[in-house]
């Protein structure tokens, strides 16, 4: 690993160099914080040294030969086209230099690829296009979406530090714990890529992966959907906090406490009867987040790819069908189940608002009652 | 056959244009047909034109086929076939059958994918233990896969009864196509038309044992394409073959045709042998197909 | 590239028929040969066009001109186009300008197959570019089309993507069988196989790897139109099957289908290099061996692309060993090349020029995609820009360079003009500069965790980023240079002697430039083939 080490060290001097301007860039693989993905840095600063050697090697050789081997140099060109010996040397050499690059690269992949004994188990699943983080032994789990607001998107606000790479619930870690990671997904498969742990697992539907990683400094750590899922797979941000191990807990204890009230408190609202002034803002605020990727905010949808909602049948219609579209969704299509993604007073609200917007003036108010009992 | 020394070749000709018109119309055809049928987005009346498209590809492309190789013909009458020439069409045909074997091979390869990996996967096998216990927790691997992760279940096909039975005949089959050819260059045409005719006949057999066994399958056992992997990899498997079994059968039909004008001489029958060729290679592709469809 | 048009055989005619009855019913290997090329030259510019818009999107952060569905298209079509439609129709074209004429044949074998495989691809392209104008836009899931975004995801019109894979299928088979017979069958007397020139033989191989794999590109594709309108469930989960299946079959068919892209490459790099370097090319067995043990690599490495799919270990090691073992081969060939020129006679024509810049991009590509090899470090790379960085070295620099080098080495064999040398090398220089402006940044883009196939991105890789577009709008300029100096070559200019090239050496440069119709009607006399394949002994 000595050449990495003297490598490694160039790069920092040309990265602190570069990065003295004004914008900070990263010329080089993260190094992040864990075991493994130091292992990966050094891994890349081995194969890309050699790579450099080599490089200079043949280029070298070829460089020289176009300066001292042209025709106003040489008149006379030499006639030889074979030499055994030579080319045994440089069939084995760098075969030689394959296995010392393979050795290394063998056994980090086997500890990889060693997901046993973990502390703490989180179920990710992927859908178009979220997260949805269950740790298995706690027994609770939420989703987690980007929360960049879409004005910054469309360039009509100022784009914040961590543009496209935040998101409104992240998943929360211990630290100096073994976690392990199952990736499973609902629709198409995604990719979960959190580059400062060196991690990435590929969700497949139907299928589980797992993976693991261990944290050793608390902290924010971001990543993203690393595999094409569809129209917004730039816009699925992972999100990590690290805390430590105390800490961690304390977290833990408190979220099952706030989802015990939470659940009282969504009885609560459901059981109340909202009125039209209620629920319409409520409602637009669930629409811009869930909806208006697809339906567009001003519910014109998208010509042949996704309905129109102002004016459509479904959403001026009898209320059944729009709360049965809504709750299960239309099958293989990214329009997705949305009962158990959303509380009974928010679906209430968004479909209440769908049938009160942009020209649609059923002037229905849908309870969060009927949604409970159509589950 | 004439040893013109030249290498004959032809200075232009229509049918590969018709040829490529032919198959675009087939093809666009066949997607718009399909695409109408199962309409994804909704409002798409607007596809009326597919079925007229599509008929009329494959009827200028059949109409391909005989200028064609009615052309071929003439010119192989007329001896502008050298020895040369002859070898190019005979590696043609065989480096044509290597790809068809690849087109099978794939889908055997995932027919093994399927029994040796995905469903064993499902099931909890090879490390995917949680892929079991979390998703599919009551799915049992076995094969023929009689329920599916999903709960769709079927029966499965036996090996030993018309499946058997089709398997000896294209064996049979296979012989009788040599006979036929040993006939040929024995310039025996009573004995090359017979064997020939017998072969036909078997093919003929072979394919309505086939249909009897779909129908059997889809009604009594209630297997479809539609019944998970095993349907799936099943049917296609045997329906590719089948078809192939019949465009063999229509060559062959084809042949007798010339042999009953009294084309072909014992040196000059390039034709027949290709069609030879393709059939033993169907009835290899079944032998793998009984193997390991039917019977393990 | 139609200078030999007034001959014998063609008086030269006028009017709309006799253009149709020449350039569609032709059965002649040059004439197709010049139709794949400007067939393939358009498709590199629409899929080039294409490229600007994905470039001007990333130009910056936000949604600039595309709606995040429209990108996914562009970038789709994009490397749909530029494999089926600009690199392999390219070289098929090269293959049926040369091949006959370099083993002394007097066409290829087939040749009205070999008119066949042309004119379907028109019409698959036409069917592929119609999805742009579907409801429901075009494919926008990528070259290559996992299920199950491309199955049950799928836009309507994935039917006539599917439909026009399989005519590219058929014209690709088709051809391929056409030049492995041609050169199997048809060779003139006493061209033995291992006289024939580099570029046959890299050819002979590319064949056997399209007859091998196309197919199983057509399965792959026919189980996604099943799975999608007939029931079955090859890649879905709930009947038994596995989405990743469809990455196994697509792999198996896409690791050859990258060499597929590169062995012409190589075998033009083999002929040019040696002409300006004056000396016979270094170690021409050891190249055709090298060449086999590519291809046969090549069917044994596809799991590199699947790596964060979740494969056992076992498999993921041996992926990783078979990749790394390419390594091996692809080097002797480099070191040929560079002891090729070692105490050669060199001159630096724009064939040569590219050829070099051929050599050390590639290389530097093959470097990159050695780094991939590594499996933990893949899961850092994997779908990252540095992915994209890897392939573009390998396929521009590479594949696209070495068919400009072959272009420029023998426009004047077809032609009989002499192109502008200066403004070749104004082409040279401005693409070597704009290729890597464009995808030397995509390298540290990618270090830094930008994935591809993103509309969007996060502030950090602006600067990279930016860099990359203006560097591919400059590369595109550089294009339409090409084309000038293309037509203004074929439309004139100096005379172009029949050897061309002082040190070239092999049959095509004893016959008259430019080439008449018809060559080698009669086999040609190979007492001096010794020379055809520059093994001068
Ligand atoms: C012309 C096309 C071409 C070529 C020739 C190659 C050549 C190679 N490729 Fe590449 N590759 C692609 C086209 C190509 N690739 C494409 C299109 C993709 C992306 C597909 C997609 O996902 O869209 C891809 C992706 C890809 C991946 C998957 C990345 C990912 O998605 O995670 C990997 C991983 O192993 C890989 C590896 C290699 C290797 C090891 C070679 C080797 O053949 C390179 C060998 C050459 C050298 C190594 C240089 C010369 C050698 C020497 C000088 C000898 C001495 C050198 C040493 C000992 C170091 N490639
Ligand atoms: C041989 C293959 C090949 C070639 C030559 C190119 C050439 C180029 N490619 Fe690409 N590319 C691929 C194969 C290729 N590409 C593949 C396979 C993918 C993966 C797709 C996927 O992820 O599914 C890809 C993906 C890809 C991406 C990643 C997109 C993403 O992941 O989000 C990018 C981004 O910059 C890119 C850029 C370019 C550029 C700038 C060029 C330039 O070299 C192009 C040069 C420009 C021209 C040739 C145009 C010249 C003409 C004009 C400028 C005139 C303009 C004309 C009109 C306006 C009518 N390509
Ligand atoms: Cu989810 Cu990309
Ligand atoms: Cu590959």
């Amino acid at each position: 690993m000595r050449i990495a080490k003297l490598h490694a060290l160039g790069v920092s001097i040309v990265t602190s160099a570069w990065s003295s301007q004004a914008c900070a860039v990263a010329w080089d693989l993260r190094e992040g914080v864990t075991d493994m993905s130091r292992r990966i840095q050094a891994l890349h600063h081995m194969s890309f040294t050699v790579c450099v050697i080599v490089g200079i090697v043949v280029f070298g050789a070829m460089f020289y030969s176009i300066f001292a081997h042209r025709r106003s140099r040489r008149q006379e060109p030499a006639h030889f086209h074979e030499n055994s010996r030579l080319e045994a040397i440089w069939t084995l050499i760098p075969f030689l230099i394959l296995v010392g690059m393979a050795i290394p690269a063998t056994s980090a992949l086997m500890e990889i690829e060693d997901n046993s004994d973990a502390d703490l188990t989180v179920l990710i699943t992927a859908s178009q296009w979220k997260w949805h983080y269950q740790y298995v032994e706690a027994g609770f789990g939420y989703y987690s979406h980007i929360a960049t607001p879409r004005g910054q998107i469309d360039n009509k606000e100022r784009k914040g530090e961590h543009y496209l790479l935040e998101a409104d619930q992240p998943l929360v870690l211990p630290t100096d714990k073994k976690v392990r990671f199952l990736t499973t997904a609902r629709d198409v498969i995604h990719s979960w890529w959190v580059p400062d742990f060196g991690v990435k697992q590929d969700a497949v539907p139907g299928y589980i992966n797992e993976a693991w990683t261990r944290v050793d400094k608390p902290g924010v750590y971001r990543g993203q959907c690393a595999e094409l899922c569809g129209k917004d797979h730039a816009f699925m941000p992972i999100v990590v906090e690290v805390r430590r191990a105390a800490d961690f807990d304390r977290w833990l204890a408190g979220q099952r406490q706030a989802r015990a009230l939470a659940s009282q408190a969504a009885i609560a609202a459901r059981n109340k009867q909202w009125t039209m002034a209620e629920l319409l803002p409520l409602g637009e605020q669930v629409y811009l987040k869930h909806c208006a990727t697809c339906h567009q905010a001003d519910g014109v949808g998208q010509q042949g790819k996704y309905p129109a909602l102002a004016g459509s049948s479904i959403v001026t219609g009898p209320i059944e069908s729009h709360l049965n579209r809504v709750m299960n969704g239309k099958a293989d299509t990214e329009m997705q189940a949305w009962a158990p993604q959303l509380s009974d007073v928010d679906l209430a609200a968004v479909i209440t608002y769908e049938r009160n917007s942009w020209g649609n003036d059923t002037g229905v108010v849908v309870q969060p009652l009927t949604v409970y009992s159509a589950r | 056959m004439s040893e013109t020394p030249r290498y004959y070749v032809p200075h232009s000709s229509v049918w590969p244009i018709v040829g490529s018109v032919a198959l675009f119309l087939t093809a666009f055809g066949a997607a718009s047909l399909i695409h109408q049928s199962t309409a994804k987005v909704a409002g798409e009346a607007h596809f009326g034109f597919a079925a007229p498209v599509f008929y009329t590809g494959l009827a200028v492309l059949a109409l391909m086929m005989f200028g064609w190789f009615g052309t071929v013909i003439r010119e192989s009458l007329q001896g502008l076939v050298s020895r040369q020439l002859d070898r190019s069409y005979r590696m043609g045909m065989l480096w044509f059958i290597v790809s068809e074997v690849m087109f099978f091979a794939a889908f055997f390869g995932a027919l093994f994918y399927a029994r040796m990996i995905s469903v064993p996967w499902l099931a909890g096998a090879g490390g995917k233990l949680e892929t079991h216990l979390i998703l599919w927790p009551d799915f049992a691997d076995t094969w023929p896969l009689f329920m599916t992760p999903g709960g769709t279940a079927s029966e499965a096909m036996q090996a030993w009864g018309l499946p058997f039975i089709n398997t000896v005949i294209l064996v049979t089959s296979s012989g009788t196509i040599t006979f036929a050819h040993w006939a040929l260059k024995r310039n025996h045409r009573f004995g090359l038309k017979l064997w020939l005719g017998v072969t036909i006949a078997l093919g003929i057999c072979f394919l309505t044992l086939q249909a009897i066994e779909y129908s059997h399958a889809w009604r009594e056992l209630g297997l479809s394409l539609g019944s998970g992997i095993y349907g799936s990899t099943f049917f296609m498997l045997t329906g590719f073959h089948g078809s192939h079994v019949t465009l063999g059968v229509i060559m062959m039909t084809i042949m007798m045709l010339r042999v009953l004008r009294g084309h072909f001489t014992p040196e000059n029958h390039f034709a027949f042998e290709a069609t030879s060729w393709y059939w033993h290679f169907v009835d290899v592709i079944w032998l793998f197909l009984f193997t390991f469809v039917y019977w393990f | 590239m139609h200078a030999h048009s007034a001959t014998a055989e063609h008086p030269p005619k006028s009017g709309l028929r006799a253009f149709v009855a020449r350039w569609v019913l032709t059965t002649n290997h040059k004439e197709i040969g010049t139709l794949y090329l400007w067939l393939s030259f358009t498709l590199f510019f629409i899929a080039g066009a294409m490229a600007m818009v994905i470039r001007v999107e990333l130009f910056q952060p936000g949604l600039q001109l595309t709606e995040p569905n429209f990108y996914n298209q562009m970038v789709t079509l994009h490397g749909l186009i530029m494999v089926f439609g600009a690199v392999m129709p390219a070289f098929v074209g090269l293959a049926n300008w040369m091949i006959p004429i370099m083993i002394g044949a007097p066409d290829m074998a087939l040749p009205r197959i070999n008119n066949f495989s042309f004119w379907v691809l028109p019409f698959a392209f036409a069917m592929l570019l119609s999805s742009l104008f579907m409801e429901g836009g075009a494919p926008n899931f990528g070259w290559t089309f996992y299920a199950p975004l491309s199955t049950t995801f799928g836009p309507p019109s994935t039917d006539f993507f599917i439909f026009g894979v399989h005519l590219m299928g058929v014209s690709s088979v088709l051809g391929a069988i056409n030049i492995i017979v041609t050169i199997l069958n048809l060779r003139a007397p006493g061209m033995t196989l291992m006289k024939m020139p580099l570029f046959v033989w890299t050819w002979l191989i590319t064949a056997f790897l399209l007859i091998m794999v196309m197919p199983v590109l057509a399965a792959a594709v026919t189980m996604m139109l099943t799975d999608r309108h007939f029931g079955t469930s090859f890649f879905a989960a709930s009947g038994g099957g596995d989405p990743v299946m469809f990455q196994h079959i697509f792999w198996f068919f896409g690791h050859p289908e990258v060499y597929i892209m590169i062995l012409p490459g190589f075998g033009i790099a083999s002929q040019i290099i040696p002409t300006f370097a004056r000396k016979p090319l270094f170690g021409y067995r050891s190249m055709v061996y090298a060449t086999a043990a590519i291809a046969f690599l090549s069917f044994i490495v596809w799991g590199h692309h699947m790596f964060a799919t979740g494969m056992p270990l076992a498999a993921q090691l041996m992926f990783m060993y078979a990749t790394m073992l390419i390594a091996v081969p692809t080097g002797v060939k480099v070191f040929n090349w560079v002891a090729t020129m070692w105490r050669g006679s060199m001159t630096f024509e724009t064939p040569m020029l590219f050829a070099l810049g051929f050599v050390m991009m590639f290389t530097i590509g093959g470097f990159s995609g050695l780094m991939l090899a590594l499996v933990p470090a893949d899961f850092q790379y994997q779908d990252t820009f540095f992915v994209v960085a890897h392939f573009h070295y390998v396929l521009y620099p590479g594949a696209i360079f070495g068919t400009m080098a072959a272009v420029y080495y023998w426009l004047p064999k077809w032609t009989g003009h002499m192109y502008d040398e200066r403004l070749g090398k104004i082409h040279f220089w401005s693409a070597a500069i704009a290729v890597n402006l464009t995808f030397f940044p995509m390298h540290f883009s990618g270090l830094a965790g930008m994935p591809r196939r993103v509309v969007d991105y996060s502030l950090q890789f602006a600067d990279f980023n930016r860099i990359s577009s203006i560097g591919a709008v400059l590369l595109g300029l550089t294009q339409l240079l090409f084309l000038y100096i293309v037509i203004k070559t074929i439309r004139g200019g100096a005379k172009a002697s029949d050897q061309v090239w002082e040190g070239a050496q092999g049959l095509e440069w004893t016959i008259p430039s430019p080439a008449p119709l018809h060559t080698f009607q009669t086999p040609p006399d190979l007492a001096s083939v010794e020379q055809a394949n520059g093994l001068r002994t």
